[in-house]
């Protein structure tokens, strides 16, 4: 599995923005930070720390249901704390991995490898609470 | 030699804190390159010594320090630091502090599947790293087990958080909480086996005393008592003053009272230095004004003297020793005198105690008043007045101090008997009492114990008059001791008694004088008599010797005449 700096999302024919977007990871990303929200697109990063299993599972946990839920309008960053320690505080990450879901507001963090599908769509609210 | 080398190896290196007092506690400071718990209540201070600990840290041994919190934000921190005298952005600019503030909100985040905090670990060797970390304090690491959920993963990962600090070598101060039976909340003395101190802040009677105490320190000795210590702008002060050795030097120098007759009541010279002198008396008679003059000597000697009031302000104190001519403004501008007053109610006593040693320190004076003890038996037990008393003893005399504590006794109490029996402890007692003779009140002074000096055992009457302290003799006699208007009378008396003595001297002398003089007159007198008859005799001497000449002559006349041979006549006239 490809657990390096990817980005991925699938477009939706009806969206604005055309292709399937590849976000470089970089710290503070402006499009990331800045981007509107109004086209509804999910700006999801991911943080981990080197290629773990607990981080392997989360890649692949979250993909799967973002192309399930969220086919087309996501993007995810994958944030190697390993490779940049500096980003850790700046998300408040303490524990691996973590998602960030920083569009649509408001912020949501969710830790873990992300296993429970159900309390993925809730924690993203995709669906209502139980 | 090889041996203590390796003993000396064995010792367990520690990393002063540079916390006033807590490293003679200690007995040098935090384990090296180990975790040290600090628990207590909230509000004990636990977070204030952290910081300090690690303030000190990069500031005076040159250990950058790593501040991780999670319970304050930065600028929290900022200002709690700024409370110690620390500027926290120098500290940071000059990378020897960083301050990483983890937010655990439950809110925001949410649990799914397995985790790890690893991002901590990340956070916290980033930091590290950047300012070549040696020192770490996490505050307060327990407030994870509110934020998350899965125990055990918390459990295991604190575990391995605080291995791996042991690893990287960092002297480690890790908060926690006090929980119920628990020194913490969460158990976090179950992972810190090294040293754990608790924080206290306990009220009795309304007043408050923060106290410390060594619970355990693996593989060494520590101090085990419970230390008063206090927060104030200099941060944090231990104090290490349960004394247990009564191995003070000794000095045969003596001090002035400041009132000369009482030095000569106490063998001449006064009392010696680093004696520890109490001052008893009922109300009014005059306790704090012999402390006062003896303050004023001890400014008049060059040397420094700190006045503990208890029951006046320095003003006040000021223009009441004004009225008798004591002026101590002077000595305060001089900054030779310093007072520190306050109520006794305003701390505990261990509080107290903590801030006159802390004060003591600082202004190192030569002598040390303390006015009166009295009051703070009326904020705690007896028991504990006096060990505090007796601390405070201990610690005076070993710094050599000269120390003069005054205590009111009330009225009704045996005069030898000291509210907090603190008389033991004391090397010279002096007792003022009040005399009531003839519908008067007066004070009388004596020394009622004075070791090492040959005391005066005599009641004086102790005066205070618009010109300053004296000291009277007083009468004894058949009716007891005479003092006021009584040994005034009686001074009158004994001056008229003594003109009439005078007189009667005088009277006899001009006597005797005169007599002499008739004496005189007499023998002149017969002098002259005498003289008289002298000169008759005299005359009649030489009236004899005139004739007998005359008839020589007309003898030889006569022979001349007759011609008798020159020599039968000369001859003749030798036979005759």
């Amino acid at each position: 599995m490809n657990l390096k700096k990817t980005t991925k999302g699938k477009d939706k024919p009806k969206e604005r923005k055309a292709a399937p977007t590849k976000t470089t990871v970089r710290a503070g990303d402006a499009a990331l930070e800045t981007g509107a929200d109004a086209d509804g697109v999910y700006r999801l990063r991911l943080y981990v720390a080197g290629q773990t299993p607990k981080s392997l599972a989360a890649f692949s946990n979250l993909k799967k249901l973002c192309e399930e839920y969220l086919a087309g309008r996501y993007k995810i960053e994958v944030i190697d704390l390993v490779e940049n320690p500096q980003l850790a505080a700046g998300d408040q990450i303490l524990a691996l991995p973590t998602l960030v879901r920083k569009l649509p507001s408001p912020l949501k963090r969710i830790i873990g490898n992300l296993s429970d599908k159900e309390k993925f769509l809730v924690g993203m609210d995709l669906k209502p609470q139980p | 030699m090889a041996k203590t080398a390796h003993l000396k190896l064995e010792k367990l290196a520690k990393a002063p804190s540079g916390i006033t007092g807590l490293d003679d506690v200690t007995f040098g400071g935090f384990p090296r390159g180990r975790p040290t718990l600090i628990c207590g209540g909230p509000g004990c201070g636990k977070s204030l010594m952290g910081l300090e600990f690690l303030c000190r840290g990069a500031l005076q041994y040159g250990e950058p320090g790593v501040l991780m919190t999670f319970e304050e934000t930065v600028d929290d921190i900022r200002k709690n630091i700024a409370s110690l005298g620390f500027d926290v952005d120098e500290l940071v600019r000059k990378k020897l502090l960083a301050i990483d503030y983890v937010k655990v909100d439950r809110q925001e985040i949410d649990e799914n599947g397995e985790y790890d905090l690893e991002g901590l670990f990340i956070r916290l060797n980033y930091a590290m790293t950047q300012i070549n970390a040696k020192r770490v304090m996490l505050d307060t690491v327990e407030s994870l087990f509110s934020g998350l959920d899965n125990q055990a993963v918390l459990r295991a990962e604190v575990r391995r958080l605080f291995y791996w600090l042991k690893e990287k070598g960092m002297t480690t101060v890790i908060t926690g909480e006090r929980g119920e039976g628990n020194l913490t909340r969460q158990g976090l003395e179950e992972y810190v086996s090294d040293c754990v101190i608790l924080l206290d802040h306990r009220v009795y009677n309304q007043t408050s005393t923060r106290r410390l105490r060594v619970v355990k320190y693996r593989g060494t000795t520590h101090g085990t008592n419970e230390y008063p210590f206090l927060i104030d702008e200099d941060g944090i002060a231990v104090l290490p003053i349960t004394s247990a050795s009564l191995s003070h030097k000794t000095s045969n120098e003596r001090v002035s009272t400041g009132i000369e007759r009482l030095d000569a009541m106490l063998g001449g010279k006064g009392f010696y230095r680093g004696s520890s002198v109490l001052v008893t008396g009922t109300a009014g008679t005059g306790k704090s004004t012999l402390a006062a003059h003896f303050a004023a000597a001890t400014c008049k000697a060059g040397e420094r003297c700190l006045y503990f009031a208890f029951e006046e302000s320095e003003s006040q104190i000021v223009r009441n020793m004004g009225t008798i001519s004591l002026d101590l403004s002077g000595y305060i501008k001089s900054g030779q005198l310093k007072f520190f007053t306050a109520r006794p109610s305003l701390h505990g006593l261990e509080m107290h105690l903590a801030l006159m040693h802390k004060r003591i320190e600082e202004f190192k004076p030569a002598t040390v008043v303390v006015d009166p003890i009295s009051n703070f038996a009326s904020t705690a037990e007896e028991r504990d007045v006096h060990m505090m008393l007796i601390r405070l003893v201990d610690y005076l005399k070993n710094k050599q101090i000269t120390s003069v504590f005054t205590n009111l006794t009330s009225g009704a109490q045996a005069k030898e008997i000291t509210d907090m029996g603190i008389s033991s402890v004391m090397d010279t007692w002096l007792l003022l009492r009040d005399i009531e003779i003839n519908g008067e009140r007066n004070r009388g002074l004596y020394v009622l114990k004075g070791r090492g000096i040959q005391h005066s055992n005599q009641i004086r009457e102790f005066v205070i008059t618009p010109k300053g302290l004296d000291l009277r003799d007083v009468y004894v006699g058949a009716e007891g001791v005479l003092t006021g208007t009584a040994r005034l009378a009686q001074e009158a008396r004994e001056r008229g008694a003594l003109v009439v003595r005078e007189q009667e001297t005088r009277r006899k002398q001009i006597e005797l004088d005169r007599k002499q003089d008739a004496l005189n007159a007499k023998i002149a007198a017969m002098q002259a008599e005498f003289e008289a008859e002298r000169e008759r005799v005299l005359r009649d001497i030489q009236i004899d010797q005139t004739r007998e000449k005359v008839l020589d002559e007309d003898r030889q006349a006569m022979g001349k005449k007759r011609g008798e041979d020159k020599s039968s006549r000369s001859s003749g006239k030798g036979k005759r």
